[in-house]
Formats: C-alpha cells, structure tokens, sequence
C-alpha cells in the first residue's frame, strides 16, 4: 500500500528551491546547506530502568549536521536513547558530549504528540519554544517567522484544538525549530499520522533540516522512513548498535528507487532476522 | 476554515437571544398554568396562593425595605461564607495537588471530615457561636470547602504529564509551568467544583437561617410560616430559586470566558 502510494506521487520540489541546488550532486556534498549542528559522541552509554538494561553500552558518533534515523524493534532502547540525548533521562555510565558551550535552547525534541498547551493560540504554542527568550520585544515576530516555516502563518490565532493531526504536529515543529537549535531528536513525530500526511511532513522535515543545518536524531519504526530521510541509519538490537548504515542516495530522493528500496529490504530483513533468533 | 469562521460569526450573536427566550419558556408556562389553576379554583388559595398573589406580597415586602434588606443579609452571608471556603479548599486542593507531603499530611483527615454532613453540626455551630454572623458563615464555608478542594486537587493531578515535560523541556521554571500549564489544565475541574459549591452555598445559608437567624431569607419564611402568610414563603422559595439560577450563570459567564480554548465550549 505504502509503496503503491509512493510510487504514484511525483515529486515536487519545494518553490524556490530549484535554482539554490545544483542538479548533478554526489553524496559527499549532501550535507545542509550551511552547517550549524553540534556534533555528538556517545560513549560508553548504558542505561537501567529496575533490573531491565535498555541500553548495553552506546558508542557512536555523529557528525555536526547529519541526519541518523534510529531504527529497532519497540522496546530496543532506541526511543530511550534519544531521551539521554535530549536529557529527559539520566546516564546510569558513559557520557553525551555535544560539544562545548550547549545551551538548553540548543537541543529540542518533538514527540509522537504535539504536546501543545490546548489553552494557548498557535502563536503563543509557538512563543513557548522560544524558552528563555519568551519575554523579549522580537518574540511574536521569531514564532511567526517560524510558522510561515511551516506553512501554517494563517492559524496563528486558533485555537489548537480546531486543527487537524498534521496542522497540531507542523505546529509542534515550528515550536521546536523557533530557536534556532543544533540538535533536533524527532522521537516517532509522524507515527499517529495518515500515509499522505506522513509523506508531506517528512518532505518537510528534510526541507528544514537542509535549510537550517542542524544535527537530527530521527527515532522511527518505519524504515522506509528511515532510509528515505537519513544519511545514516542506525539499527538498534537488545541495548547496542547493531548495524550502522549509511545511506547515500542523492536528494531529493525518489521515493520507491531501487536504491532506496534495496538498502530497506537489506535493514527490514536484519531486523526479521534478529527477531526469528529469539 | 476562514469561510466557516465568517459564517459562525453572525450566527453566534443569534444564537445566545433565542436560547435566552427557549430556556424560559418552560418556567414562564408553569407560572402561567399555576395562575390558571389559582384562579379557577383547582388549587385551593390555602395550599398555594396565586402568582399575582405572591407577585403582590412581594410588592409589599419591597416598599416596606424588608425584602431588600433580607435578600442583602442573605446575599452577603453566601457570599462571604463562599469566599471564605472557596479560597481555603483552592489553597489545599493546589497544596495537595502539587506537593506529595502535604497530600500525605491533611489529605487522610479533610476525607474524613469531608464524610460528615456539615448540616449535623448545626447543633454544634450554634452552641459555639450562638446565632451570630458567624455560625453561617462558618457553615457555608464548610459547606463550599470540600467541593472545591476535591475538584481542584482532582483538576491538578490530571494535568497531562506529557505536557509538563514538554514545559520543562523548553525550560519553564515552576512558577511559569504553573501559569502556563498546570492551572489552565486545572480550570475546567474547577469551575465544576464552584458550580456545586454555589448550591451547597444555598442549601446551607437557608437550612441554617432557618433554624437559627434573626435576620436573611431564611428568616424571612420561617417568620412567615408563623404567622401563615403562605405567599411569602411561596415569595421565599421562588427567591431562592432566582438566586441559584443568577449564581449559576455567573459561572457560566466566567467559565465561557476563560475556557474559550475548550471545545465544548467553541461551539456556540
């Protein structure tokens, strides 16, 4: 079903991005346009809830700026390794660098949920990303700024509740993209949406990673989704990092390409495998 | 979206004049009927005067300053004695709804005393405090107390978690997380624990002037039970029901105001 979806839609490059890409590009350059991500290493890292071990000891690297999906059953730890990252949990061993001079504003989350405030207007759902700067004088015009991002600069006066799936979760991410940060950790964001919606949000999620060039941690159950937005897709087994793919397909990419399609048959069947030896 | 926006929009200043004639009507017929069945014979003057009749006592009761005065004392006594338990249940029920040592402190022992029917310390209340100001207002406020501590304290504990993290995450210190989310979260809890606090509020202020007041609404009808002027203490009852209702609407006035997000409220 997915496929036949994605086979059938052409893809359409976002207006006024046509001129600002060179055509004939390698691998190698598809990195955002100007880089302003924090590079991240994890060492070491481990993580228990009770007598449960999630995570058996993280070691990775990632480049400032790069995009790794972060693939794995549910229950693998992958989800709870983004939440070391985004600091929502404590390190039992190890350690996170994101290098020096990291502030809270630097790193932001978007969850499953859009998690707005259903008593606040768009706008001000938006100002709440702002953190510390939610006071000053430029405020209202950042958190427009980063709806029009989004394509939702004429909701920013309803009310949350009277948008649909994809509007509340466009709005989650102009939250999260409002200040600016280095490091965005995407944990499931288009998990609880339609097929068509999902297909929109992730051409935007890569359109503002490209233009903004911050280091993105996508957490996914969805490998097509994985291998169609990520340089790198890491493949997560019982608390370690069992495969570390990279992907380097040319973008924008064709969805349903026999590359794509390859590299995600190759990671679907690691995954079954890994699953018919327990 | 823009376009069903412009439509609602004149709709909605129609809306709120027809449904302010529908929900009279039924109260206007009964009125109306009972008027009918007074004058005709069917309900003996004895059991239940007329409305004109009731209408007339209540004229009298007016140029002579008694009705004012009465309604005033009693309008007051609610009032202050509201105030006084709302204020003190909204402190516990925020005490409690954002400290775990305080719930394990006084939650046990306010469920306890919540138990007891705050009118069987009438008995009590007046041997304290006699017939004064006092015991009234210590009625009231005990009675208005539990309502809202347990729908504030209920209000605040299922603020969704998942948006406290998310204020976290973007760096809210306590007192903006309060502001921002917990109390907005908590609201619509609360304004159903002031609606059943105003008619606890009522039912205690009368229960208690009539058994022991020189002075209110409550007063008013025992004094004209008496002296068998049936009319005003038809005049009394129909009073109080005028005044729950007016006390009713001030809620409604302020919830729809302040819980315009909600969508149960978006729709008219």
């Amino acid at each position: 079903m997915q496929t036949a979806l994605r086979t059938s839609l052409p893809e359409i490059e976002p207006a006024g991005r046509a001129n600002f890409v060179p055509h004939a590009r390698v691998a190698r350059e598809e990195r955002p346009v100007h880089v302003s991500g924090l590079p991240l290493g994890i060492r070491g890292l481990r993580k228990s809830f009770g007598d449960n071990e999630v995570l058996r000891g993280i070691d990775l690297h990632i480049p400032a700026g790069q995009f790794v999906a972060i693939v794995g059953k549910s229950g693998c730890g992958k989800s709870t390794l983004l939440r070391l990252v985004a600091g929502l949990e404590k390190i039992d061993a190890g350690s996170i660098s994101l290098g020096d001079e990291v502030q809270a504003e630097d790193i932001r989350v978007m969850f499953q949920e859009p998690r707005l405030l259903p008593w606040a207007r768009v706008l001000s759902n938006v100002e709440v990303g702002l953190g510390r700067d939610r006071a000053s004088d430029d405020a209202h015009a950042r958190a427009e700024e980063a709806l029009t991002e989004v394509g939702l600069a004429d909701k920013r006066d309803q009310w949350p509740s009277v948008l649909s799936g994809g509007q509340k979760q466009r709005v989650a991410l102009a939250r999260a993209l409002v200040s600016r940060p280095r490091v965005l950790a995407f944990d499931e964001p288009l998990g609880a949406l339609d097929a068509l919606t999902r297909i929109s949000m992730q051409r935007l999620l890569e359109r503002v990673w490209r233009d903004q060039g911050f280091t993105a941690i996508l957490v996914t159950h969805d490998v097509s989704e994985a291998v169609a937005l990520a340089d790198r897709v890491l493949v997560i087994e019982e608390g370690r990092i069992a495969h570390d793919v990279l992907v380097n397909a040319a973008r924008p990419r064709a969805r349903g390409s026999v590359e794509l399609t390859g590299l995600e048959g190759s990671i679907l069947s690691h995954l079954l495998s890994a699953d018919d030896r327990t | 979206m823009s376009l069903i926006d412009s439509i609602s929009l004149p709709r909605s200043f129609r809306l709120p004049r027809l449904d302010g004639l529908v929900q009279w009507i039924v109260p206007i017929a009964i009125i109306a009927l009972w008027q009918v069945a007074s004058v005709t014979g069917v309900v003996p003057v004895r059991v239940l005067p007329a409305p004109s009749d009731v209408a007339l006592a209540g004229w009298k009761l007016l140029l002579s300053g008694e009705l004012v005065r009465n309604i005033w004392v009693s309008f007051w006594r609610a009032s202050i004695g509201f105030l006084i338990g709302g204020s003190i249940g909204f402190a516990f029920g925020l005490a409690n709804g954002l400290s775990q040592l305080s719930a394990k402190l006084t939650d046990t022992t306010l469920q306890m005393v919540r138990n007891v029917p705050h009118l069987a310390l009438i008995p009590l209340v007046i041997l304290w405090f006699g017939i004064d100001e006092s015991a009234k207002l210590f009625l009231v406020a005990l009675g208005v107390f539990f309502p809202i501590y347990l729908n504030t304290l209920h209000g605040i504990r299922t603020v969704d978690p998942q948006l406290i993290e998310m204020g976290r995450i973007y760096g809210m210190s306590d007192g903006e997380l309060f502001r921002r989310v917990i109390f907005p979260g908590a609201l619509p809890s609360i304004f159903v624990g002031i609606r059943f606090a105003l008619g606890i509020m009522w039912l205690t202020l009368i229960v208690a002037e009539t058994i022991a007041a020189s002075s209110g609404l409550g007063y008013m009808a025992m004094q004209a039970r008496e002296f068998m002027l049936i009319d005003v203490v038809v005049l009394s009852i129909l009073i109080y029901a005028l005044l729950g209702k007016l006390a009713d609407s001030t809620s409604r006035v302020l919830e729809r105001a302040t819980l315009s997000w909600h969508p149960a409220f978006q729709k008219r």
